[in-house]
């Protein structure tokens, strides 16, 4: 082949192949204009403000297709699936308790996406900022609104990279002070300091005493439950295979994501519940593998997200493991329910 | 010394793999044109591949709702097989043909394919798979294609030769998180159009390689396997005449006998590590891989110790690209003008600088910086120059299994240090690893230092 027959071909090929590069990403930010519109027969939009104080709402990330999508939204408790109304802040992840939220945002840099928790009042006003090192996970707030806790995934850098890690951190609302990693906490298991390799920390929960919470240490390739300790920065391994915590009100419960044997690997969870006083596990209703921190809605109430048609769909499941799981409103995730 | 390219008193064949050929009386060329064409496949590829690279945690979490802890466990298993699949592409580019530009062709043109492939895989298993073949794609072709350079650049012009084409790799990869991020800026969710479009510049890659990187039949077992009777001062290879059609020519049978020692065969190849001067490189290359902290560890090390904030994590790798990329040629000519073990020992001195900034209980604003330059500086004086210190021991029959076999040993002792690095952090602490890791590196560089005897390197 000639060195001219061979620019030609070179030039024709790239030619095709750059429409086709150019095709793939118009297509896929022609997405964008749609998603920007409303559907017919998706959820109403109501007028009005969203604030933290408002008591028997549910405020969530709407992901319904329409110019609010991916704000938060508040919807009345008992008529989830009622008209919404937006508030104007965009979040990834979000939760709230006492009037105090905390919600996890993408910032487009002019390099890549970097992100960061924002803690807000009641009237979502930010009142403090941090970086986040990864995509955001998991969030919540302490029931007196004093703490709030969040998971990122820091991705491997390496060509091809495919190893993860998780960075659980924890915040002082009051104080502002940050405890980056919970990775700095002492680890005890059987009354002695473990020394962990690959501790990884996520799904953090608080208890209302300000001082106490559960979240999920991943070491040496399994999972387990460990109860932490704000004052003496320790967490103590309390029993295997637990995934995601979330205290109930009376904090007496916990429901948690269990990886249960013989499930396919990219679906390998169950929802239960551990009861803190007998250590007893009750299986819920749910059949479903569900890759969610739950939340309690009242004592007897657990919400959760499984993947839907426009990103994710709420579900609301009895917590003694009685009863079926209902739909409580699609196109949504990470509610949290001002009681 | 093997020293194959100083063919001094036979008249050379002309080369099937586009040596530098430049007329007499002109001036001579800056860089082979194949080596210009390779970088130009490598850049183009890692703008491909790390178009993917960048997006994918994001892909798996928040595209695919996935967890993707846990991903990385197959990584030991997965990093023996590379090393087999490494050394197999070596050996098979060797059997003659003119087969490095195939089975490096082969391997870009499997990591292509991968990129649709994302498009169709939603679970962790098949993206596991797909990224194990990716990587398999890249293990097969490394060996050939750094044969392809070694072969067609003249022997005292091979540190730049490697250094231009690892600063174009460089770039590629410095550029593909860029196009990647544009693309999901001005999408929705656009995973997708990212794929497509890395398979397009991939397929790209694939194109410029059969196209502009010359094949052709490779000349039978022409090197000497004899060490040479004086100084290598290698003028042979760029003196040859200028070949008539841009198509490479088939080769003349050559005037010497072929040595059977050199001649391709997997037994040959297995007997590499019997001469003494590949064997040296080789231990060297894995004693000093053993000392090397991984890339993540040390910037972990950084943030942990010298307290660089959470948002300025994702970029610490682009502060060592950018070094490595400004200094890929400069200390490629270094190597070619002083000595390639120098510059290859010289750069495990600046890593050495690095872990001793790491360590040091001064903060100063500018560290992080000088860190990461040296980390860059660290690999500019060490990848590509590796690799032409290595081209001195190899005869050319058996260059691209020479090279893989240098390129797999320090693979796998960099391998075993970052597991052995991970265990010591868990037991002793940062500082304690890093310490343990800066004294092994002092001593293993010193060995090399002597092993190596820089001094009775034929600097061209």
């Amino acid at each position: 082949m000639t060195l001219r027959l061979r620019v030609l071909v070179l030039a024709g090929s790239v030619a095709v192949l750059a429409a086709v590069a150019l095709a793939a990403v118009l297509h896929a930010s022609a997405r964008a204009d749609r998603r920007d519109r409303a559907r017919p027969g998706g959820p109403e939009i109501a007028s009005g403000r969203v604030t933290l104080t408002a008591h028997g709402t549910m405020v969530f990330r709407s992901t319904a297709w329409g110019p609010h999508r991916d704000e938060l939204t508040a919807v009345p408790a008992a008529d989830p699936s009622g008209p919404r109304t937006p508030s104007g802040v965009t979040c990834l992840r979000f939760h709230a308790a006492a009037g105090t939220g905390v919600c996890l945002q993408a910032v487009h840099g002019p390099v890549s996406d970097t992100y960061r928790a924002v803690v807000l009042d009641a009237h979502l006003h930010v009142t403090r900022r941090y970086d986040v090192p990864g995509i955001p996970s998991r969030a919540r707030v302490s029931p007196s609104g004093h703490w709030a806790a969040w998971t990122a995934f820091v991705g491997g850098d390496s060509y091809a990279g495919t190893g993860f890690s998780t960075r659980a951190a924890i915040v002082n609302i009051v104080t502002g002070e940050l405890i980056g990693s919970l990775e700095s906490f002492r680890v005890v298991e059987d009354g002695r300091t473990r020394h962990a390799p690959d501790r990884n920390f996520w799904g953090v929960t608080f208890a209302p005493d300000d001082r106490t919470f559960y979240a999920t240490l991943a070491t040496g390739g399994r999972t387990h439950l460990v109860h932490g300790d704000l004052r003496t920065r320790t967490v103590t391994i309390l029993r295997a295979n637990v995934e995601c915590p979330s205290l109930s009100p009376d904090g007496t419960r916990i429901a948690f994501k269990k990886r249960v044997p013989g499930l396919p690997a990219d679906a390998p969870w169950r929802l239960y519940v551990l009861d803190l006083r007998t250590g007893r596990e009750t299986p819920l209703a749910e059949r479903r593998s569900v890759d969610d921190q739950a939340v309690w809605k009242d004592t007897r109430t657990l919400v959760y997200a499984l993947p839907g048609d426009y990103g994710a769909d709420l579900y609301a499941v009895p917590s003694d493991g009685t009863g079926a799981p209902r739909r409580l409103s699609t196109a949504a995730v990470s509610p949290a329910f001002l009681p | 010394m093997y020293v194959a390219d100083s063919r001094a008193g036979t008249p050379a064949p002309a080369s099937a793999d586009g040596a530098v050929r430049h007329p007499a009386g002109r001036r001579r060329a800056a860089v082979a044109p194949t080596v210009l064409a390779l970088g130009t496949v490598s850049l183009i590829t890692d703008v491909s591949s790390e178009m993917v690279t960048a997006v994918l945690p994001l892909y798996l979490v928040a595209g695919l709702g996935l967890s993707p802890l846990g991903f990385g466990l197959l990584d030991g298993i997965y990093n023996g097989f590379s090393a087999a699949v490494r050394l197999a592409g070596g050996h098979l580019a060797d059997r003659g043909g003119g087969r490095h530009k195939w089975v490096a062709g082969f391997g870009y043109g499997l990591s292509a394919l991968c990129r649709p492939l994302l498009l169709v895989a939603h679970a962790l298993t098949p993206i596991g798979l797909v990224l194990a073949a990716d990587r398999t794609g890249k293990g097969l072709r490394t060996a050939p294609r750094d044969a392809l350079i070694s072969l067609s650049s003249s022997p005292e012009s091979r540190g730049r030769a490697f250094g231009v084409h690892r600063a174009m790799d460089t770039a590629g990869a410095l550029l593909g998180p860029l196009a990647a991020f544009w693309i999901l800026r001005v999408t929705v969710d656009g995973y997708d159009a990212v794929f497509t479009a890395s398979f397009c510049v991939a397929a790209v890659g694939v194109l410029v390689l059969v196209l502009f990187v010359p094949g052709g039949p490779a000349r039978p077992t022409a090197a000497p396997a004899q060490p040479p009777t004086s100084t290598s001062t290698s003028t042979s290879t760029s003196t040859q005449p200028p070949a008539p059609s841009p198509s490479p020519s088939p080769a003349p049978a050559p005037s010497s006998a072929p040595i059977p020692a050199a001649r391709p065969t997997l037994r040959a190849a297995a007997g590499l590590l019997r001469g003494r001067e590949l064997r040296g490189i080789t231990v060297c290359a894995l004693l000093l891989g053993l000392a090397t902290v991984s890339d993540s560890f040390v910037y972990l090390l950084l943030q942990r110790r010298l307290g660089v904030p959470d948002r300025w994590f994702a970029l610490l790798p682009l502060g060592t690209a950018a070094a490595f990329l400004l200094l890929a040629v400069p200390l490629g000519r270094l190597a070619d003008r002083v000595g390639r073990r120098r510059v290859f020992l010289a750069g495990h001195g600046a890593l050495l600088a690095a872990y001793t900034l790491l360590l040091a209980s001064w903060h100063g604003p500018a560290l992080p910086y000088a860190v990461l330059l040296l980390h860059g500086g660290f690999y500019a004086a060490t990848d590509g120059v590796l690799m032409a210190a290595a081209s001195e021991t190899v005869p050319e029959s058996l260059r691209s299994s020479g090279l893989a076999v240098v390129q797999t040993g320090q693979a796998l002792a960099r391998f075993a240090c970052s597991m052995l690095f991970g265990a010591a952090w868990t037991l002793w602490g940062d500082r304690t690893a890093l310490l343990a890791s800066t004294a092994a590196l002092a001593v293993c560089a010193a060995w090399c230092f002597v092993s190596l005897r820089p001094a009775r390197e034929t600097a061209a």
